[in-house]
């Protein structure tokens, strides 16, 4: 856990070092001595700072966007409550907070593809979809979701029709966006935890599609 | 400010690299990152606005030499002084050279939950009528302020239309540099990618920004 990722521009190699002598990067160094800096002056309380990160390790994460999925999947009431307003349909599930203060929900449907980037910095709906992967974090998908979308979610996997239309929401005030992806077909009847077991991340941010479950199956008889 | 952060539509980064979903962080230091990060803010002594100025104010070359939690850690190095919290020479020194500044107390362990599932709503109640109705055709300003703001590059002189009228929200571009909530309605704009991009936008693609009232203007029907 000593490595450094690669810098929001990409990863030239023009600057880093791996350090693979054992080393510590210099950014590890220098968060080491402002955490130490700022535990010895009384500022934040290490075990504050431990809380903050369990919280994010284990509490919020994108398991809780695919519930909110499943529900409105699954519960016509619930659906049209996170479609007008999703803030307090989310937050009856439990999920609310920071960076999901202020949520809609986009729903895709047969025709329209929703996909939601923050050109400006990292926005993100924290309390449902935990914090961002770096892709989305980072210049080429910040810089292309908006003017090449169809070739970002090529990388991605997903080819869509040029006759499915492609919306992009550039998050760039305190709204946070969760995209509903469309409920594959064959999943009639499925509870509620098995219809969010379908649900990835990408496929909340529009990255991606829900699983379909023939797929699933396939790799339980292999 | 046209910084280094306003990337929509530059060309040249690269493809995008996806990576599995259980992967949090990377590396420990960036845990420590996010929480000093996080729990800093909870002193009260700047808000999200002044956070995101603090970061797109990094030389460009260093932003996008960063990597996300790296670009955090100077932003928040870059808070800790402007607040005299700590002193340069501390950092560079990595020890305290001056008594702590009087602050609120720090975030305690017990606190991080509720305080975390509160969050900070930024929305305020409206004090006029809101200028712009769903469906009306708008353009956004041709502005290029030398400060934060919120209207990315790419959507400046645009025509859209309103899409929903979102409520009133603290206006960035004053919050970010003291000068109070300012407050203003903020609406979801809609554009065809041909309006942004000319020929080379796609015909099936529609772009949206959320634009606070001043960022607009009313355009011909």
């Amino acid at each position: 856990m000593g490595s450094v990722p690669p810098p929001i521009g990409g990863d030239n190699h023009a600057h880093r070092h791996d350090h693979d002598d054992g080393g510590l990067a210099d950014i590890e160094l220098r968060v080491r001595a402002l955490e130490s800096l700022m535990i010895e002056k009384g500022y934040v309380d290490p075990a504050a700072l431990d809380a903050i990160v369990e919280t994010y390790e284990t509490k919020i994460g994108p398991r809780n966007g695919a519930r909110v999925v499943a529900r409105s999947w699954a519960d016509p009431a619930f659906r049209r409550w996170l479609n007008e307003d999703a803030t307090a349909a989310i937050g009856s599930l439990g999920y609310s907070g920071r960076q999901g203060e202020h949520m809609t929900a986009v729903e895709n449907t047969a025709d329209v593809h929703n996909l939601v980037v923050c050109t400006l910095c990292s926005c993100y709906p924290w309390p449902v979809l935990g914090l961002p992967p770096v892709w989305y974090k980072s210049a080429p998908y910040r810089s292309r979701a908006v003017i090449d979308p169809r070739g970002v979610l090529a990388e991605f996997g997903l080819r869509l029709p040029a006759s499915t239309k492609i919306r992009v929401w550039d998050s760039t005030a305190e709204i946070r966006y969760l995209v509903v992806p469309l409920r594959p077909a064959g999943t009639e009847g499925w509870s509620e935890e098995r219809l969010a077991a379908l649900v990835s991340r990408d496929s909340m941010v529009g990255a991606g599609l829900a699983t379909d479950p023939a797929s699933l199956a396939g790799e339980a008889a292999a | 400010m046209n910084g280094a952060q306003d990337l929509g539509g530059m060309m040249g980064f690269g493809p995008v690299a996806g990576e599995p979903e259980g992967e949090v962080f990377h590396a420990d230091w960036e845990k420590r990152a996010l929480a000093l990060t996080i729990a800093s803010g909870a002193l009260g002594e700047w808000n999200i606005d002044m956070s995101r100025h603090a970061r797109e104010t990094l030389h460009p070359t260093d932003y996008l030499a960063s990597s996300y939690y790296e670009v955090w850690i100077k932003g928040l190095e870059k808070l800790l002084v402007a607040r005299e919290l700590v002193t340069s020479e501390e950092i560079a020194a990595s020890s305290v050279l001056h008594a702590p500044r009087p602050t609120s107390p720090p975030l305690a362990a017990a606190d991080v939950a509720p305080t975390l599932a509160k969050g900070t709503p930024c929305d305020r109640p409206p004090q006029a009528p809101a200028r712009f109705k769903v469906g009306q055709a708008v353009r956004t300003l041709n502005v290029n302020p030398s400060g934060h703001t919120r209207l990315p590059r790419y959507a400046r002189g645009k025509r859209g239309r309103i899409e929903r009228v979102h409520g009133v929200f603290i206006f960035p571009d004053a919050n970010a540099h003291g000068l109070g909530p300012s407050a203003q309605w903020l609406y979801l704009v809609c554009f065809p990618a041909s309006e942004l991009w000319g020929r080379e936008g796609d015909p099936a693609l529609d772009v949206s920004i959320d634009a606070w009232e001043s960022y607009l203007e009313g355009a011909a029907e």
